[in-house]
């Protein structure tokens, strides 16, 4: 009944043109229907392809690797027989690089996002600094290595050391932490600043007592994070000549008792050892024709992937724990 | 000003001091972010400049020598294999980053629901955190194997594969950038596409994706920024090969392999072989550096902005 009234009054709008009822197909509309449904299964398709790249890797990974992983795994050096060959060295300078990323990079950048958010005037140079983090976190990593290389392992001649590989690590991801700290930072409201300074606290106790617990989740969440980046980090460490064989642990250092017997050895010996990390290993023994050694980096591709998880897992599991509770001041 | 003046005076001296000795420190961990870059620069090219300054070894000849045997007895330096070679795997990588990337970012925030949204998301990003020497190790013991069964006359070390898994590598970044720049088009703009009769695809690619073209351009540009400074998949699944060649299933080098070649072998310190690294090096950054500083011209200045 409606169509027909839209019908006849069409007609006397225009009369002599041919009028298509909305019952009726038109083969314009359908096609272009047609062509909207293909484009969306296509963009489905393009985001599936991620997915099942990822399935396939990982599957095949642990596929290969999953044998490797028996208690000998850790427990051994480096080896020319593949199969005896272990991750010990790789785990331990692993975490003693960390160590001393995390010791340098993080109240750097914690710092560095402090003046950029709560002090920094606006002004030329604040500018300059802005674009010149944004445009560090660009910058390739094997030019940190490059960097590491000629600063820490010559100019400084720190050598091929833990020390030199974690202050190469820590600029390669002060510009990451500094950018996530910032956000943690950007989202303390700023009415509890205004009180704090109402109340007559000065600009720094405002920020040591009051943003800075409140950021501190948020910083903590993007430093995992960062370093979960530098854990993977392959190219820097062997620019700066982390040794792809080495059957030692950083200065010997094997359990807690070691520490208490020579307390010395934990900072003066170990931070100038050589080292090797994990990611180095899995390199070398990639490399290797013998398909033995590719078994072996598959499982300690296992391992870094585990590890890396966890640490995701981790920052994950701070975020929703610190959103839940809210602001603490409150 | 004039509050800060005024605060001076109400101050105790010692928190004054304190105070301002705080924001020093503060501003000095500010200033570290200019001294690294000054020293990257500073260091690439006084290294450059020394390795300029050997016999036989000049910049025009770097550029346009078709060669690069620095470990041979007769030795060339021109960075054109290198150079080739890097961009071919960067290419074939943006083929497969660019079109994927742009796909999932339109289907994430045009199509998807929140739901599965949700899961994607989390999942590309897992992807993104794979560390390169794992895609590395993906590429030669998964990758390579099956396209030899594709294409025969593969090599056990190719470009073609090395640039399928780092466009892989690439990709989610690729998304996440261009579903950013997506998701702010206001809604404002889709609903008057559809109540003008378009389609939801038609609205989709004519007005949604030119809307954020700036957006999606500079995630692009960067991309091959990022495909360009890549290093580990090259170094393990394309070769260290530095022949000019454009077939990518041969054996090449790129720029960063190059350079990771030199780190792994005992080449002395100081000798012509080890200060071509900061040569290398030196194109490498002033590359990325480029395609960093365009990205950034591209948003700044053709952004549109809208309420």
């Amino acid at each position: 009944m409606n169509q027909q009234t839209s019908r006849n009054s069409q007609e006397e709008l225009f009369p002599g043109k041919p009028v298509k009822s909305l019952g009726e197909k038109n083969p314009n509309i359908e096609k272009s229907h047609t062509r909207g449904t293909v484009f969306k299964w296509i963009a489905i398709g393009a985001a599936g392809i991620a997915v099942v790249v990822l399935a396939i890797l990982l599957i095949d990974i642990f596929r290969d690797g999953v044998g490797r992983l028996r208690p000998e795994f850790f427990t051994e050096y480096p080896s020319r027989h593949p199969e005896e060959a272990g991750i010990k060295s790789a785990i331990y300078g692993s975490i003693w690089v960390m160590v001393f990323t995390v010791l340098f990079s993080l109240p750097l950048g914690v710092a560095a996002a402090f003046y950029l958010e709560e002090f920094a005037p606006k002004n030329k140079l604040t500018e300059i600094i802005n674009i010149n983090i944004a445009n560090l976190a660009a910058v390739p990593s094997i030019v940190y290595g490059i960097l590491g290389l000629a600063l820490f392992v010559r100019f400084f001649a720190l050598g091929r050391s833990v020390l030199a590989g974690a202050l190469t690590m820590g600029l390669l991801i002060l510009p990451i932490i500094i950018i996530a700290s910032r956000e943690a930072i950007r989202g303390v409201p700023s009415s509890l600043r205004e009180a704090s300074m109402g109340l007559g606290a000065t600009k720094w106790q405002t920020v040591r007592h009051h943003v800075l617990p409140q950021a501190f989740p948020g910083i903590l969440t993007g430093t995992i994070l960062a370093l979960s980046r530098a854990v993977g980090e392959t190219a820097p460490l062997i620019m700066i000549g982390a040794l792809t064989f080495v059957p030692f642990v950083p200065g010997n250092i094997e359990t807690f008792s070691d520490i208490i017997a020579d307390p010395l050895a934990l900072i003066a010996f170990a931070p100038m050892d050589g080292f090797t990390v994990l990611p180095i290993q899995i390199f070398n023994w990639v490399s290797r024709p013998e398909a033995a050694f590719h078994v072996a980096a598959a499982g300690a591709i296992v391992v870094l992937l585990v590890i890396l998880l966890s640490m995701n897992a981790l920052a994950i599991f701070l975020r929703y724990r610190f959103e839940k509770k809210g602001p603490q001041t409150r | 000003m004039n509050s800060q003046e005024t605060r001076k005076f109400r101050l105790p001296l010692r928190q004054y001091i304190a105070e301002k000795t705080i924001r020093g420190l503060l501003f000095g961990s500010g200033l570290l972010s200019i001294f690294v870059t000054i020293s990257i620069v500073a260091i690439l090219v006084v290294e450059s400049v020394k390795f300029f300054g050997y016999e036989d070894v000049t910049l025009i000849k770097f550029l346009t020598d078709t060669q690069w045997t620095p470990l041979f007895a007769d030795k060339h330096f021109g960075i054109m294999p290198l150079l080739v070679g890097t961009l071919m795997v960067a290419f074939i990588a943006l083929l497969v980053a660019l079109p994927l990337g742009l796909l999932s970012a339109i289907y994430l925030s045009e199509y998807a629901k929140p739901k599965i949204r949700s899961v994607l998301k989390p999942l590309l990003e897992i992807l993104a955190g794979i560390p390169t020497v794992v895609y590395g190790y993906f590429a030669l013991v998964t990758v390579t194997p099956f396209l030899k069964q594709l294409v025969p006359g593969l090599g056990v070390f190719n470009a073609l594969s090395a640039g399928i898994v780092m466009g892989i590598m690439i990709l989610p970044m690729v998304s996440s950038l261009s579903e950013d720049a997506i998701r702010v088009v206001p809604d404002s703009l889709r609903r008057a596409s559809i109540a003008l009769g378009a389609t939801k695809f038609e609205t989709t690619t004519r007005v949604v994706v030119p809307a954020s073209l700036s957006g999606v351009v500079s995630a692009f540009i960067l991309a091959a920024s990022r495909a360009i400074g890549e290093t580990m998949i090259v170094a393990i699944a394309a070769g260290m090969n530095p022949t000019l060649t454009f077939s990518p299933l041969r054996s090449i080098e790129t720029m960063t392999a190059y350079i990771v070649q030199v780190s792994l072998g005992d080449t002395p310190v100081g000798t012509l072989e080890y200060q071509s690294i900061f040569a290398v090096g030196m194109a490498l950054f002033v590359m990325t550096l480029f395609f960093n500083i365009l990205s950034h011209f591209v948003v700044k200045k053709y952004r549109e902005v809208y309420q």
